[in-house]
């Protein structure tokens, strides 16, 4: 089969994590979870992209080209115009994160907090490499193992209770660096954490 | 999600925070009803719409996001002869760095939310409305959901709303994790779904071409909380509280090197910087010194703890206000030559060198900038780079005037008001600093390349 122009533009790529989601597949839940959505907007059926892929994000871990097919497809719009949005929000994400999918924050206050060292240390016991990362356009790191991933958040809005971070969901306030092992631990009992110095 | 279990302040006014760490409290319904709540709505139907407007206007209430505009004056901006649909939209982006109020509103207190949206909303005309949540309140948009649910199933949403005849629906829509979306333009091309470039104004205020072209009003959360406050009081006597132009309360929000940051509900300008930082916050770590404060986000001018302004009068004199003694209020910040904001205040003390400080909150404009003009996407990325250099004692003297030069060059020359934003941080803490910058350069540094490709270059330049 001969690979679409859409297929190359989107950096979908195989990671760690890749195990841990499943291939993008259509469902009557998937339509229907979608079609509750699109009713949201009796103006204009575009105005439900957003929502649409964070359905789908939700469910795959990542917005493939498949993906974005399938919304274009469901709101009759170009496949082009779901991309470019894909491509401009930093929410949105074009390969698989890690099964935990971590996103510290970055901006003042929690760096104030010491939100660098809690990254380092993070890093440090899930043996991620962030050298190659960079804000922009490879922002998330996940770890070999793929039970978690990396990444600096800009101002997550907690900035009284710095530093703070967000596992998928789940919020983290006033995570010291020193408390990097006890957030991990929450989400994998035993993980293959690289031992620690 | 809560850590804290604080009391409220002596000096605070709880009127939005009023439920917020309440013992007892919890964001369903049932226990909204329990104290009242929904009763400011029954209230508002029995006013004309325009009445509802005038309250507001008569209050006084400036918009809590940023920009401090007058909310019941936005209303009013919906063209009179308008046939279209009108929407409401709850501006609940939260993203401007110091800022975290509207995540308590949303988290505890939901149905007040609701409440002052369906109140809006019955006030401009709206028969649609949506709450824009940024994508990092996952939990957030789920308990908002929730209370729209069971404000439907009261019949506080719907159709012929407690039999008054008016129609309103809510929707949540998630944002995905762009500042540039806490800008109503570009929120209203966001929720179209589309990337959120701002558009620019004139033409396109959002109370004539807003969401799909349509008169639109986008308050922000706690604006719109206010409103459900000003009908139960009514807008005379909600302007009493606050001082003058400056009425009502607001919360502001303290980070950074204080021995108590959080969240702090003060009537509009009854509070000074002195009364916030020591007897609220509980002053500097011990062994350190306060040295700067942001007094309203990121965006807004640093001011320095020594410093003297000098005011004008009303009868044209000036008088020097010591920066300890100002007050926490929309013209007292605008006088000081900051703003007020969106009530974020981040505290530094002297262990901060301003040149990190100033590195962060440029990596942050950088990251967020939209790109859509170029003052902006290239400056900001510029600015950037300068401080990177300047952060690694890279930089050499010239940097300092080239990195002002640019912030100057964004300022005023951009669609929406992120090139401002970007650059007065910069403008001001070079203004402010620059002694302390210049001792992080080196002269000779200007002789050396700044990146691989420059070094790369720099064979043309050797003798044969």
């Amino acid at each position: 089969m001969s690979v679409s122009p859409l297929e190359e533009t989107v950096a979908s790529h195989e990671t760690p994590g890749s195990k841990f989601y499943q291939p993008f597949a259509v469902t009557p839940e998937l339509e229907a979870e979608a079609d509750d959505r699109i009713s949201h907007y009796p103006e204009s059926k575009r105005a439900a992209t957003l929502p649409l892929l964070h359905i789908v994000q939700h469910k795959f871990g990542y917005i493939s080209a498949e993906s974005i097919k399938w919304v274009a497809n469901k709101l009759g719009i170009e496949p082009i115009k779901v991309l470019e949005v894909v491509t401009f929000y930093p929410g949105f994400r074009q390969s698989a994160p890690g099964k935990f999918h971590i996103r510290v924050c970055r901006t003042l206050s929690c760096a104030m907090g010491g939100s660098y060292e809690l990254m380092e240390r993070l890093c440090e016991l899930t043996g991620i490499d962030r050298s190659a990362s960079d804000s922009h356009h490879h922002p998330i790191t996940v770890s070999p193992c793929g039970k978690f991933s990396v990444e600096f958040a800009e101002c997550l809005a907690s900035c009284g209770s710095a530093p703070v971070c967000l596992v998928n969901d789940d919020f983290h306030e006033a995570v010291a660096p020193g408390k990097a092992e006890e957030l991990l631990a929450k989400y994998a009992p035993n993980p293959d954490l690289v031992p620690s110095a | 999600m809560i850590t804290y279990t604080k009391q409220p302040h002596a000096r605070e006014y709880r009127l939005i925070f009023k439920n917020v760490d309440r013992e007892g409290w919890d964001p369903s319904i049932d226990c909204y009803l329990r104290d009242g709540g929904y009763d400011d709505l029954k209230k508002a139907f029995a006013m004309q719409p325009k009445e509802v407007t005038e309250e507001v206007k008569k209050s006084g209430l400036r918009g809590r996001g940023g920009a401090g505009f007058p909310t019941g004056m936005k209303w009013t901006f919906i063209p009179p002869n308008n046939t279209k649909p009108v929407y409401l939209i709850c501006n609940g982006d939260e993203s401007e760095p110091g800022t975290f109020k509207d995540r308590y509103i949303l988290h505890q207190d939901p149905h007040q939310l609701v409440e002052g949206m369906v109140i809006a909303a019955y006030a401009v005309g709206a028969h649609t409305a949506y709450i824009y949540i940024r994508e990092e309140f996952p939990e957030a948009a789920l308990i908002v959901e929730r209370a729209i649910e069971e404000a439907r199933a009261h019949n506080f949403l719907g159709k012929n709303v407690l039999n008054s005849g008016f129609d309103v629906e809510i929707y949540v829509h998630r944002g995905a994790g762009a500042y540039i979306c806490g800008e109503e333009t570009g929120l209203i091309e966001s929720l179209e779904g589309k990337r959120p470039y701002p558009r620019i104004k004139p033409p396109y205020f959002p109370a004539a071409l807003g969401l799909y072209m349509c008169p639109t009003i986008v308050n922000n959360v706690e604006s719109l909380c206010h409103v459900k406050h000003i009908v139960r009081m009514g807008g005379d006597e909600y302007a009493k509280l606050g001082v003058a132009r400056n009425t009502g309360t607001r919360i502001l929000c303290v980070s950074g090197d204080v021995k108590n940051p959080g969240y702090f509900e003060v009537e509009v300008g009854k509070v000074t910087m002195r009364e916030l930082l020591y007897d609220m916050c509980g002053g500097p770590k011990d062994g350190r010194e306060f040295k700067a404060v942001i007094p309203g986000g990121s965006s807004s001018k640093i001011l320095k703890c020594n410093e003297v302004f000098k005011l004008k009068n009303p009868d044209g004199t000036t008088k020097d206000l010591d920066f300890w003694d100002i007050q926490m209020d929309f013209d007292t910040l605008a006088a000081c030559g900051s703003m007020a904001g969106s009530g974020g205040v981040i505290v530094l003390d002297d262990t901060r060198k301003m040149s990190w400080v100033l590195n962060n909150l440029n990596a942050f404009y950088a990251h967020e900038s939209c790109g859509q003009c170029t003052p902006c996407r290239e400056g900001s990325t510029w600015m950037k780079k300068i401080s990177d250099r300047l952060v690694a004692g890279e930089a050499s003297p010239s940097d300092i005037e080239t990195l002002e030069s640019v912030a100057y060059q964004i300022d005023g020359r951009t669609i929406c008001a992120f090139g401002e934003a970007s650059s007065w941080p910069v403008e001001a803490i070079i203004g402010k600093f620059r002694d302390e910058l210049l001792a992080d350069t080196k002269p000779e540094n200007a002789t050396h390349p700044h990146n691989p490709e420059e070094e790369a270059q720099r064979r043309f330049l050797q003798p044969a």
